[in-house]
Protein backbone atom coordinates (compact mmCIF):
# COMPACT_ATOMS: atom_id res chain seq x y z
CA UNK A 1 0.00 0.00 0.00
CA UNK A 2 1.56 3.38 -1.01
CA UNK A 3 0.49 6.54 0.33
CA UNK A 4 -1.80 9.23 -1.49
CA UNK A 5 -0.37 12.24 -2.74
CA UNK A 6 -0.35 14.37 0.55
CA UNK A 7 -0.50 18.46 0.16
CA UNK A 8 -1.06 21.54 2.03
CA UNK A 9 -3.26 24.35 0.18
CA UNK A 10 -2.37 27.83 2.25
CA UNK A 11 -2.93 31.30 1.96
CA UNK A 12 -0.42 33.86 3.27
CA UNK A 13 -0.75 37.32 4.63
CA UNK A 14 -3.55 39.80 3.63
CA UNK A 15 -5.57 38.03 1.23
CA UNK A 16 -8.67 37.34 1.56
CA UNK A 17 -9.73 35.37 -1.51
CA UNK A 18 -10.16 31.88 -0.93
CA UNK A 19 -12.59 30.41 -3.32
CA UNK A 20 -9.98 29.53 -5.85
CA UNK A 21 -8.01 27.49 -3.53
CA UNK A 22 -10.99 26.00 -2.25
CA UNK A 23 -11.91 25.18 -5.88
CA UNK A 24 -8.93 23.76 -6.10
CA UNK A 25 -8.49 21.78 -2.76
CA UNK A 26 -11.90 19.93 -4.08
CA UNK A 27 -10.32 19.23 -7.49
CA UNK A 28 -7.48 17.20 -6.00
CA UNK A 29 -9.57 15.50 -3.28
CA UNK A 30 -11.34 14.45 -6.34
CA UNK A 31 -8.28 13.41 -7.99
CA UNK A 32 -7.86 11.24 -4.45
CA UNK A 33 -5.30 13.28 -2.64
CA UNK A 34 -5.26 13.68 0.97
CA UNK A 35 -5.54 17.95 0.92
CA UNK A 36 -5.00 19.92 4.24
CA UNK A 37 -5.97 23.63 4.22
CA UNK A 38 -4.68 26.35 6.29
CA UNK A 39 -7.35 28.53 6.04
CA UNK A 40 -6.92 32.15 5.56
CA UNK A 41 -3.97 34.91 6.84
CA UNK A 42 -0.82 32.69 7.75
CA UNK A 43 2.51 33.86 7.91
CA UNK A 44 4.77 31.90 5.81
CA UNK A 45 6.64 30.27 8.86
CA UNK A 46 3.37 28.85 9.93
CA UNK A 47 2.84 27.72 6.53
CA UNK A 48 6.55 25.85 6.58
CA UNK A 49 5.62 25.00 9.85
CA UNK A 50 2.48 23.01 9.06
CA UNK A 51 4.20 21.78 5.97
CA UNK A 52 6.81 20.21 7.73
CA UNK A 53 4.32 18.43 10.56
CA UNK A 54 1.97 17.19 7.99
CA UNK A 55 4.90 15.61 5.87
CA UNK A 56 3.44 16.68 2.97
CA UNK A 57 4.47 15.91 -0.43
CA UNK A 58 3.41 19.01 -2.28
CA UNK A 59 2.89 22.90 -0.68
CA UNK A 60 0.54 25.18 -2.58
CA UNK A 61 0.60 28.68 -1.84
CA UNK A 62 -2.43 30.56 -3.36
CA UNK A 63 -2.26 34.49 -3.49
CA UNK A 64 -3.98 36.53 -4.88
CA UNK A 65 -2.50 39.73 -3.21
CA UNK A 66 0.27 40.95 -5.60
CA UNK A 67 2.69 39.55 -2.29
CA UNK A 68 4.18 36.60 -4.08
CA UNK A 69 7.54 38.27 -4.93
CA UNK A 70 7.73 38.72 -0.63
CA UNK A 71 5.99 35.79 0.64
CA UNK A 72 7.72 33.23 -1.69
CA UNK A 73 11.38 34.03 -0.54
CA UNK A 74 10.52 33.60 3.13
CA UNK A 75 8.82 30.48 2.77
CA UNK A 76 11.75 29.04 0.50
CA UNK A 77 13.80 30.16 3.37
CA UNK A 78 11.75 28.53 5.68
CA UNK A 79 12.04 24.99 4.45
CA UNK A 80 16.03 25.17 3.68
CA UNK A 81 16.24 27.14 7.72
CA UNK A 82 14.77 23.24 8.52
CA UNK A 83 16.74 21.13 6.32
CA UNK A 84 13.46 20.49 4.15
CA UNK A 85 14.29 19.40 0.35
CA UNK A 86 12.18 17.38 -0.51
CA UNK A 87 8.30 19.29 -0.59
CA UNK A 88 7.48 20.48 -4.13
CA UNK A 89 6.83 24.14 -4.22
CA UNK A 90 3.77 25.49 -6.02
CA UNK A 91 2.55 28.72 -6.71
CA UNK A 92 -1.02 29.36 -7.59
CA UNK A 93 -3.57 32.46 -8.28
CA UNK A 94 -2.52 35.88 -10.38
CA UNK A 95 1.08 36.85 -11.21
CA UNK A 96 2.95 38.52 -13.88
CA UNK A 97 4.85 36.36 -16.20
CA UNK A 98 8.14 38.17 -15.62
CA UNK A 99 7.56 37.04 -11.78
CA UNK A 100 6.93 33.75 -12.62
CA UNK A 101 10.23 33.00 -14.41
CA UNK A 102 11.66 35.21 -11.35
CA UNK A 103 9.74 32.56 -8.76
CA UNK A 104 11.19 29.53 -10.95
CA UNK A 105 14.50 30.76 -10.59
CA UNK A 106 14.51 31.37 -6.73
CA UNK A 107 13.37 27.79 -6.07
CA UNK A 108 9.17 27.69 -6.81
CA UNK A 109 9.18 24.46 -8.63
CA UNK A 110 5.50 25.43 -10.64
CA UNK A 111 3.81 28.13 -11.15
CA UNK A 112 0.16 27.63 -11.65
CA UNK A 113 -1.85 30.99 -13.43
CA UNK A 114 -5.65 31.58 -12.56
CA UNK A 115 -6.40 30.22 -16.09
CA UNK A 116 -4.81 26.69 -15.61
CA UNK A 117 -7.34 23.88 -16.49
CA UNK A 118 -8.12 21.49 -13.17
CA UNK A 119 -6.96 18.66 -15.25
CA UNK A 120 -3.29 20.59 -16.04
CA UNK A 121 -3.08 21.26 -12.05
CA UNK A 122 -3.99 17.54 -11.25
CA UNK A 123 -1.00 16.33 -13.59
CA UNK A 124 1.20 18.67 -13.09
CA UNK A 125 1.12 17.38 -8.87
CA UNK A 126 1.61 13.82 -10.04
CA UNK A 127 4.11 14.39 -12.31
CA UNK A 128 6.18 16.85 -9.95
CA UNK A 129 5.73 13.94 -7.07
CA UNK A 130 6.74 10.95 -9.33
CA UNK A 131 9.93 13.22 -10.59
CA UNK A 132 10.59 13.42 -7.14
CA UNK A 133 9.84 9.70 -6.35
CA UNK A 134 9.14 7.78 -3.05
CA UNK A 135 10.81 8.92 0.23
CA UNK B 1 15.20 11.64 -6.65
CA UNK B 2 14.59 11.91 -3.32
CA UNK B 3 16.58 9.70 -0.58
CA UNK B 4 15.23 7.24 1.64
CA UNK B 5 16.04 8.00 5.20
CA UNK B 6 15.42 4.28 7.17
CA UNK B 7 12.41 4.25 9.29
CA UNK B 8 15.12 3.47 12.69
CA UNK B 9 17.50 6.58 11.91
CA UNK B 10 13.88 8.71 12.24
CA UNK B 11 13.29 7.34 14.90
CA UNK B 12 16.56 8.53 16.34
CA UNK B 13 16.24 12.11 15.14
CA UNK B 14 12.54 12.05 16.36
CA UNK B 15 13.55 11.47 19.69
CA UNK B 16 15.62 14.49 19.99
CA UNK B 17 12.64 16.57 19.02
CA UNK B 18 13.58 16.55 14.94
CA UNK B 19 9.40 17.34 14.16
CA UNK B 20 10.08 16.33 10.78
CA UNK B 21 11.37 13.05 11.14
CA UNK B 22 8.34 12.81 13.30
CA UNK B 23 6.17 13.87 10.65
CA UNK B 24 7.73 11.35 8.35
CA UNK B 25 7.23 8.31 10.68
CA UNK B 26 3.28 9.22 10.63
CA UNK B 27 3.37 8.98 6.80
CA UNK B 28 5.18 5.55 7.40
CA UNK B 29 3.15 4.51 9.61
CA UNK B 30 -0.18 5.53 7.21
CA UNK B 31 2.13 4.01 4.29
CA UNK B 32 2.05 0.66 6.29
CA UNK B 33 5.50 -0.45 4.96
CA UNK B 34 7.05 -3.41 6.54
CA UNK B 35 10.24 -1.48 6.61
CA UNK B 36 9.12 0.70 9.71
CA UNK B 37 7.68 -2.21 12.11
CA UNK B 38 10.91 -2.41 14.26
CA UNK B 39 11.04 1.52 14.29
CA UNK B 40 7.69 1.57 15.64
CA UNK B 41 8.20 -1.52 17.98
CA UNK B 42 10.91 0.73 19.72
CA UNK B 43 8.67 3.79 19.99
CA UNK B 44 5.66 1.68 21.45
CA UNK B 45 8.39 0.73 24.34
CA UNK B 46 8.97 4.43 25.14
CA UNK B 47 5.46 5.28 24.75
CA UNK B 48 3.11 5.13 27.16
CA UNK B 49 3.84 8.31 29.54
CA UNK B 50 1.44 10.48 27.46
CA UNK B 51 -2.33 11.14 28.37
CA UNK B 52 -4.14 10.18 25.41
CA UNK B 53 -7.37 11.62 25.10
CA UNK B 54 -10.11 10.97 22.18
CA UNK B 55 -12.41 13.66 21.73
CA UNK B 56 -16.02 12.93 19.52
CA UNK B 57 -19.04 14.50 18.72
CA UNK B 58 -21.20 15.23 16.47
CA UNK B 59 -20.63 17.26 13.03
CA UNK B 60 -20.81 20.77 14.33
CA UNK B 61 -20.78 20.66 17.72
CA UNK B 62 -17.45 22.23 18.19
CA UNK B 63 -15.04 19.69 18.43
CA UNK B 64 -11.89 21.83 16.99
CA UNK B 65 -12.37 24.69 18.47
CA UNK B 66 -12.66 23.38 22.04
CA UNK B 67 -9.53 21.25 20.95
CA UNK B 68 -8.15 24.62 20.04
CA UNK B 69 -8.85 26.16 23.39
CA UNK B 70 -7.97 23.25 25.36
CA UNK B 71 -4.77 23.37 23.95
CA UNK B 72 -4.86 26.99 24.74
CA UNK B 73 -4.71 26.43 28.15
CA UNK B 74 -2.73 23.33 28.78
CA UNK B 75 0.33 25.26 26.63
CA UNK B 76 -0.46 28.08 29.28
CA UNK B 77 0.40 25.43 31.97
CA UNK B 78 3.63 24.18 30.37
CA UNK B 79 2.30 20.97 28.95
CA UNK B 80 3.08 19.85 25.23
CA UNK B 81 0.15 18.89 23.27
CA UNK B 82 -0.11 16.55 20.28
CA UNK B 83 -2.57 16.52 18.01
CA UNK B 84 -4.43 14.09 15.26
CA UNK B 85 -7.08 15.41 13.65
CA UNK B 86 -9.27 12.93 11.44
CA UNK B 87 -11.27 14.26 8.84
CA UNK B 88 -13.38 11.98 6.29
CA UNK B 89 -12.00 10.43 3.13
CA UNK B 90 -14.47 10.53 0.34
CA UNK B 91 -16.40 7.40 -0.67
CA UNK B 92 -15.43 8.19 -4.42
CA UNK B 93 -11.97 9.22 -4.32
CA UNK B 94 -10.37 8.17 -1.72
CA UNK B 95 -9.08 11.94 -1.62
CA UNK B 96 -9.59 14.14 1.18
CA UNK B 97 -9.94 17.82 2.48
CA UNK B 98 -8.50 18.30 5.99
CA UNK B 99 -9.58 21.84 7.71
CA UNK B 100 -8.95 21.16 11.42
CA UNK B 101 -6.40 23.46 11.32
CA UNK B 102 -8.36 26.17 10.27
CA UNK B 103 -9.96 26.22 13.15
CA UNK B 104 -6.62 25.86 15.15
CA UNK B 105 -5.02 29.01 13.96
CA UNK B 106 -4.75 30.36 17.12
CA UNK B 107 -1.69 27.08 18.05
CA UNK B 108 -0.02 28.16 14.31
CA UNK B 109 3.84 28.23 14.95
CA UNK B 110 3.62 27.16 18.50
CA UNK B 111 6.60 24.69 18.62
CA UNK B 112 5.13 22.87 21.98
CA UNK B 113 1.95 21.81 19.56
CA UNK B 114 2.35 19.11 16.53
CA UNK B 115 -0.93 18.64 14.63
CA UNK B 116 -1.07 15.81 11.85
CA UNK B 117 -3.87 15.57 9.57
CA UNK B 118 -5.19 12.22 9.02
CA UNK B 119 -8.10 10.78 6.70
CA UNK B 120 -10.28 8.04 7.47
CA UNK B 121 -9.32 5.77 4.12
CA UNK B 122 -12.16 3.37 4.20
CA UNK B 123 -12.46 0.44 6.86
CA UNK B 124 -10.56 -2.45 7.84
CA UNK B 125 -8.80 -1.27 10.44
CA UNK B 126 -6.22 0.40 8.33
CA UNK B 127 -7.06 3.94 10.29
CA UNK B 128 -7.44 2.89 13.72
CA UNK B 129 -3.98 1.30 13.55
CA UNK B 130 -2.38 4.22 11.67
CA UNK B 131 -3.24 6.87 13.90
CA UNK B 132 -2.67 4.91 16.97
CA UNK B 133 1.32 4.73 15.30
CA UNK B 134 0.97 8.64 14.81
CA UNK B 135 -0.09 8.93 18.52
CA UNK B 136 2.99 6.58 19.70
CA UNK B 137 5.35 8.55 17.91
CA UNK B 138 3.94 12.11 20.11
CA UNK B 139 3.59 10.19 23.08
CA UNK B 140 7.66 8.48 22.37
CA UNK B 141 9.04 11.98 22.10
CA UNK B 142 7.56 13.60 25.08
CA UNK B 143 4.48 15.05 24.56
CA UNK B 144 2.24 15.25 27.82
CA UNK B 145 -1.31 15.55 25.86
CA UNK B 146 -2.06 13.50 22.99
CA UNK B 147 -5.59 14.77 21.83
CA UNK B 148 -7.44 12.48 18.90
CA UNK B 149 -10.05 14.53 17.62
CA UNK B 150 -12.38 12.22 15.72
CA UNK B 151 -14.60 13.06 12.27
CA UNK B 152 -17.93 13.42 13.22
CA UNK B 153 -19.98 11.00 14.79
CA UNK B 154 -20.38 7.29 13.61
CA UNK B 155 -19.53 4.04 14.08
CA UNK B 156 -15.75 3.92 13.02
CA UNK B 157 -14.45 7.46 15.01
CA UNK B 158 -16.26 5.61 18.36
CA UNK B 159 -13.80 3.06 17.57
CA UNK B 160 -10.71 5.54 17.37
CA UNK B 161 -12.27 7.29 20.62
CA UNK B 162 -12.20 4.08 22.49
CA UNK B 163 -8.78 3.52 22.11
CA UNK B 164 -7.78 7.10 24.19
CA UNK B 165 -7.21 6.78 27.91
CA UNK B 166 -9.90 9.50 28.27
CA UNK B 167 -12.83 9.76 26.10
CA UNK B 168 -14.61 13.39 25.60
CA UNK B 169 -17.86 13.72 24.06
CA UNK B 170 -18.78 16.99 22.85
CA UNK B 171 -23.00 17.92 22.91
CA UNK B 172 -23.97 21.24 21.15
CA UNK B 173 -27.06 23.05 22.38
CA UNK B 174 -30.01 23.19 20.55
CA UNK B 175 -29.92 19.61 19.07
CA UNK B 176 -32.64 18.40 21.69
CA UNK B 177 -34.23 15.22 19.79
CA UNK B 178 -30.31 14.40 18.18
CA UNK B 179 -29.32 13.59 21.38
CA UNK B 180 -32.26 11.61 22.55
CA UNK B 181 -31.70 9.64 18.96
CA UNK B 182 -27.36 8.92 19.92
CA UNK B 183 -28.03 7.97 23.55
CA UNK B 184 -27.58 4.59 22.56
CA UNK B 185 -24.59 5.20 21.06
CA UNK B 186 -21.92 7.50 21.63
CA UNK B 187 -22.93 9.46 24.69
CA UNK B 188 -22.11 6.13 26.58
CA UNK B 189 -18.03 5.91 26.02
CA UNK B 190 -17.78 9.34 27.22
CA UNK B 191 -15.55 9.59 30.55
CA UNK B 192 -16.40 13.50 30.64
CA UNK B 193 -19.09 15.50 28.60
CA UNK B 194 -18.18 18.44 26.75
CA UNK B 195 -21.62 21.01 26.48
CA UNK B 196 -20.05 23.03 23.97
CA UNK B 197 -21.44 26.98 23.25
CA UNK B 198 -22.38 27.22 26.37
CA UNK B 199 -22.46 30.98 26.10
CA UNK B 200 -25.90 29.97 24.20
CA UNK B 201 -29.02 30.46 26.27
CA UNK B 202 -30.35 27.22 25.40
CA UNK B 203 -26.92 25.23 26.78
CA UNK B 204 -28.85 24.56 30.00
CA UNK B 205 -31.75 22.74 28.60
CA UNK B 206 -28.84 20.13 27.03
CA UNK B 207 -27.23 20.41 30.54
CA UNK B 208 -29.78 19.05 32.43
CA UNK B 209 -30.66 16.42 30.20
CA UNK B 210 -27.41 15.12 30.05
CA UNK B 211 -27.10 14.85 33.69
CA UNK B 212 -30.36 13.11 34.28
CA UNK B 213 -29.39 10.41 31.46
CA UNK B 214 -26.35 10.24 33.94
CA UNK B 215 -28.33 9.21 37.19
CA UNK B 216 -30.80 6.87 35.07
CA UNK B 217 -27.53 4.20 34.56
CA UNK B 218 -26.08 4.80 38.14
CA UNK B 219 -28.01 1.99 39.55
CA UNK B 220 -26.72 -0.55 37.39
CA UNK B 221 -22.63 0.53 37.74
CA UNK B 222 -20.56 -0.74 40.83
CA UNK B 223 -18.65 1.71 42.88
CA UNK B 224 -15.37 0.92 41.56
CA UNK B 225 -16.15 2.39 38.02
CA UNK B 226 -16.20 5.86 36.89
CA UNK B 227 -18.74 8.75 37.07
CA UNK B 228 -18.36 10.58 33.71
CA UNK B 229 -19.02 14.09 34.73
CA UNK B 230 -20.51 17.17 32.68
CA UNK B 231 -18.83 20.10 31.99
CA UNK B 232 -20.09 23.48 30.07
CA UNK B 233 -17.78 25.14 28.10
CA UNK B 234 -17.85 28.69 25.69
CA UNK B 235 -14.71 27.75 23.35
CA UNK B 236 -15.75 31.51 22.31
CA UNK B 237 -15.17 33.37 26.18
CA UNK B 238 -12.50 30.76 26.99
CA UNK B 239 -15.06 29.56 30.13
CA UNK B 240 -15.52 25.88 31.43
CA UNK B 241 -11.57 24.75 30.02
CA UNK B 242 -9.72 24.77 33.66
CA UNK B 243 -12.92 22.60 35.17
CA UNK B 244 -12.40 20.39 31.62
CA UNK B 245 -8.37 19.85 32.65
CA UNK B 246 -9.15 18.61 36.15
CA UNK B 247 -12.05 16.36 35.23
CA UNK B 248 -9.50 14.86 32.49
CA UNK B 249 -6.50 14.76 34.89
CA UNK B 250 -8.90 12.98 37.52
CA UNK B 251 -10.28 10.50 34.72
CA UNK B 252 -5.96 9.95 34.31
CA UNK B 253 -5.48 9.64 37.53
CA UNK B 254 -8.47 6.93 38.25
CA UNK B 255 -7.18 5.32 35.40
CA UNK B 256 -3.54 4.63 37.09
CA UNK B 257 -5.45 3.41 40.90
CA UNK B 258 -8.25 1.59 40.11
CA UNK B 259 -8.65 -2.18 38.82
CA UNK B 260 -10.82 -0.79 36.01
CA UNK B 261 -8.47 1.61 34.83
CA UNK B 262 -6.21 -0.97 34.61
CA UNK B 263 -8.36 -2.62 32.78
CA UNK B 264 -9.29 -0.75 30.51
CA UNK B 265 -5.61 -0.22 29.03
CA UNK B 266 -5.88 -4.30 28.53
CA UNK B 267 -8.62 -3.43 26.29
CA UNK B 268 -7.37 -0.70 24.52
CA UNK B 269 -3.84 -2.76 24.02
CA UNK B 270 -6.50 -5.54 22.84
CA UNK B 271 -8.24 -3.06 20.84
CA UNK B 272 -4.91 -2.08 19.16
CA UNK B 273 -3.79 -5.91 18.40
CA UNK B 274 -7.11 -6.45 16.90
CA UNK B 275 -7.70 -3.11 14.81
CA UNK B 276 -3.42 -4.10 13.81
CA UNK B 277 -4.37 -7.81 12.62
CA UNK B 278 -7.48 -6.63 10.81
CA UNK B 279 -5.69 -4.33 8.87
CA UNK B 280 -3.14 -6.74 8.13
CA UNK B 281 -5.50 -9.66 7.20
CA UNK B 282 -7.31 -7.19 4.79
CA UNK B 283 -3.73 -5.63 2.84
CA UNK B 284 -3.11 -9.36 2.66
CA UNK B 285 -6.36 -10.43 1.33
CA UNK B 286 -6.86 -7.48 -1.21
CA UNK B 287 -3.65 -8.17 -2.76
CA UNK B 288 -4.04 -12.08 -3.32
CA UNK B 289 -8.02 -12.18 -3.83
CA UNK B 290 -8.55 -9.19 -6.19
CA UNK B 291 -8.83 -11.15 -9.69
CA UNK B 292 -10.95 -13.65 -7.72
CA UNK B 293 -12.97 -10.99 -6.60
CA UNK B 294 -14.16 -9.96 -9.62
CA UNK B 295 -14.67 -12.65 -11.05
CA UNK B 296 -16.73 -14.41 -8.03
CA UNK B 297 -19.10 -10.99 -7.75
CA UNK B 298 -20.08 -11.22 -11.30
CA UNK B 299 -21.38 -14.75 -10.43
CA UNK B 300 -22.90 -13.16 -7.60
CA UNK B 301 -24.48 -10.38 -9.93
CA UNK B 302 -26.07 -12.32 -12.37
CA UNK B 303 -27.47 -14.94 -9.25
CA UNK B 304 -25.87 -17.64 -10.70
CA UNK B 305 -24.12 -18.27 -6.48
CA UNK B 306 -25.75 -16.68 -3.84
CA UNK B 307 -23.87 -14.21 -1.50
CA UNK B 308 -22.67 -17.25 1.17
CA UNK B 309 -21.56 -19.24 -1.84
CA UNK B 310 -19.95 -15.92 -3.19
CA UNK B 311 -18.30 -15.34 0.04
CA UNK B 312 -17.21 -18.93 0.12
CA UNK B 313 -15.46 -18.89 -3.15
CA UNK B 314 -13.32 -16.31 -2.48
CA UNK B 315 -12.39 -17.06 1.21
CA UNK B 316 -11.68 -20.59 -0.07
CA UNK B 317 -8.83 -19.46 -2.11
CA UNK B 318 -7.18 -17.32 0.55
CA UNK B 319 -3.83 -18.39 2.55
CA UNK B 320 -2.43 -15.81 5.17
CA UNK B 321 1.12 -15.39 4.90
CA UNK B 322 3.37 -16.39 8.16
CA UNK B 323 5.72 -13.70 9.93
CA UNK B 324 8.69 -12.83 8.13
Amino acid sequence: MTNKIRILLAKVGLDGHDRGVKIVARCLRDAGMDVVYTGLHRSPEEVVAAAVQEDVDVLGVSLLSGAHMTIFPKIIAGLKARGVDDIILLGGGVMPDEDVVALKKMGVHEVLLQDTPPNTIIQTIERLVAERGDR
Amino acid sequence: MAKFVPSDVLVERALVGDSAAMARLMSRAEAATPECRPAFARLYQKAGQAHIVGITGVPGSGKSTLVSTLTLKLRAAGKRVGIIAVDPSSPYSGGSIMGDRIRMSALAGDEGVFIRSMATRGAHGGMARASLEAVDVLDATGFDYVIIETVGVGQAEVEIARAAHTVVVVSAPGLGDDIQAIKAGILEIADVHVVSKCDRPDANRTISDLKTMLTLGLSLSGGASWQPKVVPTSSAQGEGFEELITALDRHAQWMRSSSAGQDRLRHIAEFRMLKTAEDLLSQQFLATRKPALALISGQLSERRISPYQAAERLLAGFQLEGPA
